[in-house]
C-alpha cells in the first residue's frame, strides 16, 4: 500500500465564543453592524453555523438568515440571506460585501422595519478556535479512512471548513494531503467538490468516507 | 471504570478523546473555582459534577467557598438581585462590609492558580486581592439590564478581571474585558438525570403518590410568577375539556410573599381538582424530579422571566417534548416543531398540548430529537471542553 511522504494528523477543535457587545434590533441596524464588525464575526455567523448546525435543526444556512426568519419574521430577507454560499467567497470581506448588498437591496423596498426587544436582537459574536491534535499520525489511505471514521466531528469542520475559509488553504486539508503527500489528485479533487453547504458534518464525513472507500476498492492506494 | 470513562457511553463520539487531549495540554496548571456556597443549584450544582471529572482527567482543580456573617450574604444576595434588574436598597456600609469580608476571605483561602473562576456575586470582590494567574468572572444570571447604582459599583470589580463568562450573549453587558459565552449543562450521570431502573422509579413515584393511569403533564420549577405555574393550570383546564390528563407541578415556594401567594392559589386549584397535583419538594429532590420527568407525557416550562431553565434540557434528556416560554434561555434549547414548541400565552400552551395529544406519534419522535440535541449541546462534557479550551486560550 502506498505510504504518504508526510503523515496526516487529524486535529479536532473547540470553538470559544466571544460576545462583541454589538447588537442589531432591526434590519437597518443589522446592515450597519455587518458593515463594521470584525471579519471573524462574519466568519462565526456564516461558516461557523456549519459547526453548530445539527441534523435535527432547521437549516437556514447562516445565523443572519435564521434571525431574519425566526426573530424578525421577514421570510423574504431570510430566503435571500439563506442562499448565500459562504464557501464560494475567497475572502471574508467579499462575503461581507455580499451580505451588505443583499441587506441594502432588500431595505430599499421596505418602508418600515420592525424594532425588536433586546433579547430578540441579533447579538454579534466571534470565535476563537482551540485546536486539539487527535490520535496517531496516518500514512496510508486505509489508515486515513479508519481515522476519519472515528474522529470527533469537529475535525471534519477544522479540516474542511476552517482550513479553507480562515486559514487560506483553499483545497481543504484532506484534499491538500491526498494530492501532495499521497499523489492522488483525482480523489483530492472529488473531495474538494463535496458540497459542504446546508448539510451536516456527519454527512460530509460520510461522503468523504464513500469516496475514500471507492478509491481503496479500485486499488488506488 | 473511571468517572470520565462512564461519559464515553453518553457523550457524542470522540468528545471524551478531545477532553483527554485538552487535559494533556493543560496538565501542570492549576484551575481554581470560587463560589459563595457548596449547596443548591446553579453554579454549585455544576461544580459538584465538574470538579471531580476535571481531577479525574488529571487537571489539578479545586473549589473554594467564601464565608461571612449574615450581613455579608444579605448584601451579596441584594447586589445580585439588583444586577438582575430588581429594585434593591444597597447601602455604602453594606457594600463596604461585603468587600472587607472578602478581603478576610482572601487571607484564608488558597487563591494561587493559573486560572481562577469566580462564580457569581458573593466572591466577586476577591479580585481586589488577586495576585498571580488569570481571573475570570463567571456570571450565571441575566446581567443585561441591571439597576444602575448596583452596576456602577460592580463594574469597577468586573473590569479588574481578565475576562467574563456569560451563559448567553443576551445576558452580557458591554465590558472593558472580553466576554465569552458558555452555555450551562446537565450531568447525565447525576441522580437528577441518570437512568432509573423501573423498580426504583416506581418506588419514588409511589412515595410521591403519583399514579400513571392517564397522560401526565409536568412542570418543574419554583412556584413563582416568573415560572407561571398558574398559567400552566389555566392551560391544563383548557386541555382537560378534551383530554383526560393529569397535571403535576413540582417545585418549592421561594421566601417571599408573592411566591407564597402563588403556592396558595395552586393549593386551591389542587383542592378542587384531583388531577392537579402540587408537589412541594426540597431543592435536592433530584431522584424525585428524575422519576417524574421519566413518566411525563409532555414537559412544560412556561417561564416568562429570563433565565436559562435547564429543566428543559433535563426533560429532553429523558426523551420528552417540551413546551416552553419565549425566554432566550429556553429558545436556545427548544427547536420549534423539532423537539418542542415555544409558546407566548396560556392559549398557545393549551393548543400545543392538544396538538401533541391528538398526534401521539409526534411525542416519541420529538423526544428522540430532543435527547440528541441535548447530547450534542447541553451535556457536562461539552461544558468541560469549554472550560479547558478557555484555560488553553487564556493561560497559553
Amino acid at each position: 500500500m502506498r505510504a504518504a511522504t508526510h503523515p496526516f494528523v487529524f486535529t479536532g477543535c473547540v470553538e470559544l465564543r466571544q460576545a462583541l457587545g454589538l447588537l442589531a434590533l432591526d434590519e437597518r441596524e443589522l446592515l450597519d453592524r455587518v458593515r463594521e464588525v470584525p471579519p471573524d464575526s462574519i466568519f462565526f455567523h456564516t461558516h461557523g453555523y456549519f459547526l453548530r448546525h445539527r441534523p435535527v435543526t432547521t437549516a437556514y444556512g447562516n445565523d443572519f438568515a435564521r434571525w431574519a426568519a425566526v426573530e424578525a419574521h421577514d421570510l423574504v430577507l431570510a430566503e435571500r440571506l439563506a442562499v448565500v454560499e459562504p464557501f464560494s467567497f475567497p475572502t471574508l470581506d467579499g462575503l461581507r460585501e455580499e451580505l451588505v448588498t443583499i441587506l441594502h437591496d432588500h431595505l430599499r423596498g421596505v418602508d418600515a422595519v420592525v424594532r425588536l426587544p433586546f433579547a430578540r436582537g441579533f447579538h454579534f459574536q466571534q470565535s476563537h478556535v482551540v485546536e486539539v491534535p487527535l490520535g496517531p499520525h496516518v500514512s496510508t489511505l486505509a489508515e486515513f479512512r479508519d481515522g476519519l471514521a472515528a474522529v470527533d466531528s469537529s475535525a471534519i469542520y477544522l479540516h474542511m471548513v476552517e482550513a479553507r475559509a480562515r486559514r487560506g488553504r483553499r483545497s481543504g486539508d484532506f484534499g491538500e494531503w491526498l494530492s501532495s503527500s499521497l499523489d492522488m489528485p483525482a480523489l483530492a479533487a472529488a473531495i474538494e467538490r463535496i458540497d459542504a453547504h446546508l448539510t451536516t458534518l456527519e454527512r460530509v464525513r460520510g461522503r468523504v468516507l464513500y469516496l475514500v472507500e471507492a478509491a481503496l476498492q479500485e486499488g488506488g492506494a | 471504570m473511571s468517572r470520565i470513562g462512564e461519559y464515553r457511553h453518553v457523550a457524542p463520539q470522540g468528545t471524551v478523546d478531545i477532553l483527554e487531549r485538552l487535559a494533556d495540554r493543560v496538565r501542570g496548571r492549576r484551575f481554581l473555582h470560587v463560589s459563595g456556597s457548596r449547596l443548591g443549584g446553579g453554579s454549585a450544582q455544576a461544580l459538584r459534577a465538574g470538579v471531580p471529572v476535571l481531577n479525574d482527567l488529571g487537571v489539578d482543580t479545586s473549589w473554594e467557598v467564601t464565608g461571612g456573617d449574615a450581613s455579608y450574604y444579605a448584601t451579596a444576595r441584594a447586589l445580585q438581585a439588583a444586577l438582575e434588574g430588581g429594585e434593591r436598597v444597597l447601602t455604602e456600609a453594606g457594600l463596604e462590609r461585603y468587600v472587607e469580608t472578602n478581603k478576610t476571605n482572601a487571607k484564608k483561602l488558597d487563591l494561587r492558580a493559573d486560572l481562577v473562576f469566580i462564580h457569581d456575586v458573593p466572591p466577586a470582590s476577591l479580585v481586589t486581592e488577586r495576585t498571580a494567574g488569570r481571573w475570570v468572572w463567571r456570571c450565571h444570571f441575566d446581567c443585561a439590564a441591571p439597576q444602575h447604582g448596583a452596576w456602577s459599583f460592580f463594574r469597577t470589580l468586573v473590569d479588574r478581571f481578565d475576562a467574563a463568562v456569560f451563559s448567553l450573549p443576551q445576558y452580557a453587558r458591554r465590558l472593558g474585558v472580553p466576554a465569552y459565552i458558555l452555555h450551562p449543562s446537565i450531568d447525565p450521570l447525576s441522580d437528577r438525570n441518570r437512568d432509573l431502573a423501573p423498580r426504583e422509579r416506581e418506588a419514588v413515584l409511589t412515595s410521591l403518590r403519583v399514579t400513571q393511569d392517564k397522560p401526565l403533564l409536568l412542570q418543574v420549577g419554583p412556584f413563582t410568577r416568573g415560572h407561571d405555574p398558574l398559567g400552566v393550570v389555566n392551560a391544563y383546564r383548557i386541555v382537560k375539556k378534551h383530554h383526560d390528563v393529569r397535571l403535576v407541578l413540582a417545585g418549592h415556594a421561594e421566601d417571599d410573599p408573592d411566591s407564597r401567594e402563588v403556592l396558595a392559589d395552586l393549593r386551591e386549584a389542587a383542592r378542587t381538582d384531583e388531577d392537579v397535583v402540587v408537589l412541594e419538594l426540597p431543592a435536592d429532590a433530584h431522584l424525585q424530579i428524575n422519576a417524574l420527568q421519566r413518566v411525563a407525557t409532555i414537559a412544560l416550562q412556561k417561564s416568562t422571566q429570563e433565565r436559562f431553565d435547564l429543566g428543559v434540557a433535563e426533560a429532553m434528556w429523558k426523551g420528552k417534548p417540551v413546551i416552553g416560554g419565549p425566554t432566550a434561555g429556553i429558545a436556545q434549547q427548544i427547536i420549534p416543531h423539532v423537539n418542542g414548541y415555544i409558546v407566548h400565552s396560556v392559549e398557545g400552551t393549551a393548543f400545543r398540548i392538544r396538538q401533541l395529544l391528538n398526534n401521539r406519534e409526534q411525542i416519541p419522535r420529538m423526544g428522540a430529537a430532543g435527547r440528541e440535541h441535548v447530547r450534542r449541546t447541553f451535556l457536562i462534557t461539552r461544558q468541560l471542553l469549554d472550560y479547558l479550551a478557555l484555560m488553553v486560550h487564556l493561560t497559553a
